[in-house]
C-alpha cells in the first residue's frame, strides 16, 4: 500500500516541490518593484486554487455527464443518433478553445461560471465519444452470451459493457483533463480567472518573471494531472 | 421437452425467412444434433429456443410451457448456451467466466467455487493453473472448453451448443466428444447440438435433424438416418461410406464381451506361459499388466527371439496407444490406422486392461450391420 502511494506520488511531488521553489525565489527576489507588488504568495496561490477549481468542478461535470450521455446514446434504440452526436463531436472538437469561450462570454458575460461552463463544454466531447465508442464496440458475441446466460439489460451494462469499455472511457477522460488544463489558462480572458491572470499581466506589465510564473505553474499543473490521470488509466486494467 | 410447432424466422430486410415453418419435438435427456450446410439456419434455430431471436411466427414449448409467454432472463438461467463464437468475457478470470449463472443466480462464495473447479476438472482443465488466468492466455480449443464449462457449471437441464468443438485439433476433439458422452449419461440432459460435422452428428445425436435452406429435412435417429435417408440431399450428406460411418454409432464397450478376449500376462509370468499366450492369441502378441489389472506394455512373437529373460518383463515394449471402453468403433479404427497394428488395447478409465479388438472385429461388424 505505502509502496504504490509511493509510486503514484512521488512525480508529482517532485514537480510541486520545483514549482514552488522557482515560486518562493521569484517572491523573495523580486527583479524590481513592479514585480514586488504583484508577485506575492496571496496571489499566486489565488491564481493556482482558482484554476484547480474551474478544472476540477468542469471536469468533474464533463465527466459525470459525459459517460451517462454516452451510455444513453449506446443503448439500441438511440443508436443512430449517437452516431450521429459522434460525428458533431468530432467536428466540435476542432474549434479552437479560444472562440468556444469567447462565443460564451457573448452568452453568460464575464466570470467564473461561464469559465467552467465553457470547460464544462469543451471536455465533455471526448468524454462522451469514447465511452460511446467504447461500448457499441464491444464485441456482440460477447454481449449475446451474457444474455444468453439470463444477464439483465442493466447488469450487462455494469458488469460486461462498462468494464470492457473502461480504458477507451479512460482515455477520452485523459484527453479531456489535457485539453481542459490548456483552455483552463485562457479563463482569464474572460476574467475567469486562473493562471492565465499571471500571464496575462505579465505580458502587459511587460515583466519576464511574472509571466515565467505562471508559464510553469501551469505546466507543471498539467504534467501532474496527465501523469496521475495516465495512472489511473492503467490501474484497473489487468486483463488485455 | 423442447418441441417446436411451425417456428418461422424472417429476419428484417431478408427476402427469404432464415428458418421456415419448422416443427420438432425433443425429448428428455436426448442430444438432439442440428446438421447441415452453412447458413442453413442451424443457429438461427437454436437461438430461438433461448429467444435471443425472437421467431416471427410460431410455437415453442419448454417443459409443456410456453417459452414465448416466459421471462426471458428466468428462461435462460435454465439453459446453458455456448455460443459458435465461444464469447469468453475478456476481462473476467477462467474462474469468473465459469461462475457467471452462479453470480447470477446468488450462489454462496464456496458452493460456487467448488462447481467451478469440478468442471474445470471435467473439461480437462487443471484448475490450480488455469482458474485466475484471463482467455487471452488460452489456445482457441482451450476458451471452447471454458465455454462447456460455464454452460454446464449450474446444472441446467437444457443445454444449447453451437459447434462447441470446432476450434480443437480431431484428435482432442474425439476425447471431448467421448468425455462429454460420458458426463451426459451421468447427468442426462436435454441438449440441442449445432454441427456441420456429420460424422459428428451421427457420434453425438441421440436424433439427428438435418436442414437445408432453413427448413427440416429429415428427423430420425442416426440408424435410421443412415439406412433410410430421406432425399438425395440427405443421402449425399451422408455420404457413401455409410457402413463404415456405422463404425461411430457402435462404442467398444458394445462388442467387447464377442470379441476374443485373450488372457493378459501378468509382468512376472514366465517365458514358457507367454510362449504358450501367443500360440493361441489370434494376433500372435500378449498384452502385458501389472498387479493391479493395469496394461504395462506387449510382447510380440518377434520379442521371443530377439530378447532374452525369464519373465514378460523382460520381453515387454511399450505399447503405443491404447482406447477406452467407451470410445468409438470409428476411434479404435483410428487409432489402428495411426499406429500401423492390426489390433488395439482397451482399457477402462484407471487404465486397467478390458481386451483386445482387432480389424477383423470392426470387418465382422461391418459386415453384419450392412
Ligand atoms: N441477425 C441476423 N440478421 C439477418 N440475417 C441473419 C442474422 N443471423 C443470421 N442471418 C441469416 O440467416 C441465415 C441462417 O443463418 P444461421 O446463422 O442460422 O446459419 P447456420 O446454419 O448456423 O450456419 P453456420 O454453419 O455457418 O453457422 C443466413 O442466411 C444468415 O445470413
Ligand atoms: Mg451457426
Amino acid at each position: 500500500m505505502l509502496q504504490t502511494l509511493r509510486e503514484w506520488l512521488a512525480v508529482p511531488l517532485v514537480l510541486a516541490a520545483a514549482g514552488a521553489a522557482i515560486v518562493v525565489y521569484s517572491v523573495n527576489n523580486p527583479t524590481d518593484r513592479l514585480v514586488a507588488s504583484y508577485l506575492t504568495y496571496g496571489k499566486v496561490m489565488d491564481s493556482l486554487s482558482e484554476h484547480l477549481w474551474l478544472m476540477l468542478v468542469s471536469m468533474i461535470g464533463a465527466t459525470v455527464v459525459g459517460v451517462l450521455v454516452g451510455i444513453m446514446l449506446s443503448r439500441p434504440g438511440l443508436f443512430y443518433i449517437g452516431k450521429g452526436v459522434e460525428a458533431i463531436v468530432n467536428v466540435g472538437q476542432t474549434v479552437p478553445s479560444l472562440a468556444v469561450l469567447a462565443l460564451f462570454l457573448s452568452v453568460l458575460g464575464l466570470g467564473f461560471r461561464t469559465a467552467v461552463f465553457a470547460l464544462f463544454l469543451y471536455s465533455i466531447l471526448p468524454i462522451l465519444r469514447n465511452t460511446f465508442a467504447g461500448i457499441v464496440n464491444v464485441d456482440s458475441s460477447i454481449i449475446e452470451s451474457a444474455r444468453g446466460m439470463g444477464m439483465s439489460p442493466f447488469r450487462i451494462l455494469t458488469r460486461i459493457e462498462l468494464p470492457i469499455a473502461y480504458p477507451i472511457i479512460a482515455s477520452g477522460i485523459r484527453t479531456a483533463v489535457v485539453i481542459n488544463v490548456g483552455a483552463a489558462t485562457l479563463a482569464t480572458f474572460i476574467g475567469g480567472g486562473g493562471i492565465g491572470d499571471l500571464i496575462v499581466t505579465g505580458l502587459s506589465l511587460q515583466r519576464e518573471m511574472i509571466i515565467l510564473n505562471g508559464a510553469v505553474l501551469a505546466a507543471i499543473t498539467a504534467i501532474i494531472l496527465d501523469y496521475l490521470v495516465a495512472r489511473f488509466e492503467s490501474y484497473l486494467v489487468r486483463w488485455s | 421437452m423442447i418441441k417446436l410447432e411451425n417456428v418461422t424466422k424472417k429476419f428484417p430486410g431478408m427476402k427469404v425467412p432464415a428458418v421456415k415453418d419448422l416443427s420438432m419435438d425433443i425429448k428428455k435427456g436426448d442430444i438432439c444434433v442440428l446438421v447441415g450446410p452453412s447458413g442453413c439456419g442451424k443457429t438461427t434455430t437454436m437461438k430461438m429456443i433461448n429467444r435471443i431471436h425472437e421467431p416471427t411466427s410460431g410455437k415453442i414449448y419448454i417443459d409443456g410451457q410456453d417459452a414465448l409467454k416466459m421471462d426471458p432472463i428466468k428462461l435462460r438461467l435454465d439453459i446453458g448456451y455456448v455460443i459458435q463464437e465461444i464469447g469468453l468475457f475478456p476481462h473476467y478470470t477462467i474462474e469468473q467466466n465459469v461462475a457467471t449463472v452462479p453470480r447470477e443466480k446468488k450462489w454462496s462464495r464456496e458452493k460456487t467455487k467448488q462447481r467451478v473447479d469440478d468442471f474445470l476438472k471435467l473439461v480437462g482443465l487443471d484448475p490450480e493453473i488455469y482458474a485466475n488466468r484471463y482467455p487471452s492466455a488460452l489456445s482457441g480449443g482451450q476458451r471452447q472448453r471454458v465455454g462447456v464449462a460455464r454452460a454446464m457449471v449450474s446444472d441446467p437441464p437444457i443445454m444449447l451448443m453451437d459447434e462447441p468443438f470446432g476450434a480443437v485439433d480431431p484428435i482432442t476433439r474425439a476425447r471431448l466428444q467421448n468425455e462429454f458422452l460420458r458426463i451426459q449419461e451421468r447427468i442426462s440432459k436435454t441438449i440441442v447440438f449445432v454441427t456441420h460435422d456429420i460424422d459428428e452428428a451421427i457420434k453425438m445425436g441421440d436424433t439427428i435433424a438435418v436442414m437445408r435452406n432453413g427448413e427440416l429435412i429429415q428427423h430420425d435417429t442416426p440408424s435410421d438416418l443412415l439406412s433410410a435417408p430421406a432425399d438425395e440431399f440427405v443421402s449425399s450428406l451422408v455420404g457413401r461410406n455409410r457402413s463404415i460411418k456405422r463404425l461411430h454409432l457402435i462404442r467398444i464397450r458394445e462388442i467387447l464381451d464377442d470379441v476374443d478376449r485373450a488372457k493378459p500376462a501378468a509382468i512376472d509370468l514366465p517365458l514358457q506361459e507367454i510362449e504358450k499366450r501367443i500360440e493361441e492369441s489370434s494376433i500372435r502378441s500378449v498384452m502385458v499388466v501389472d498387479r493391479d489389472n493395469k496394461l504395462k506394455g506387449v510382447i510380440g512373437i518377434g520379442d521371443l527371439k530377439k530378447k532374452a529373460g525369464e519373465v514378460a518383463s523382460d520381453y515387454m515394449n511399450d505399447l503405443p496407444d491404447s482406447v477406452t471402453s467407451d470410445a468409438t468403433l470409428n476411434d479404435a479404427l483410428s487409432v489402428m490406422l495411426e499406429c500401423g497394428e492390426g489390433y488395439v488395447a482397451v482399457v477402462n478409465e484407471e487404465d486397467q486392461y478390458q481386451g483386445t479388438i482387432t480389424l477383423g472385429d470392426l470387418l465382422n461388424v461391418v459386415k453384419e450391420e450392412g
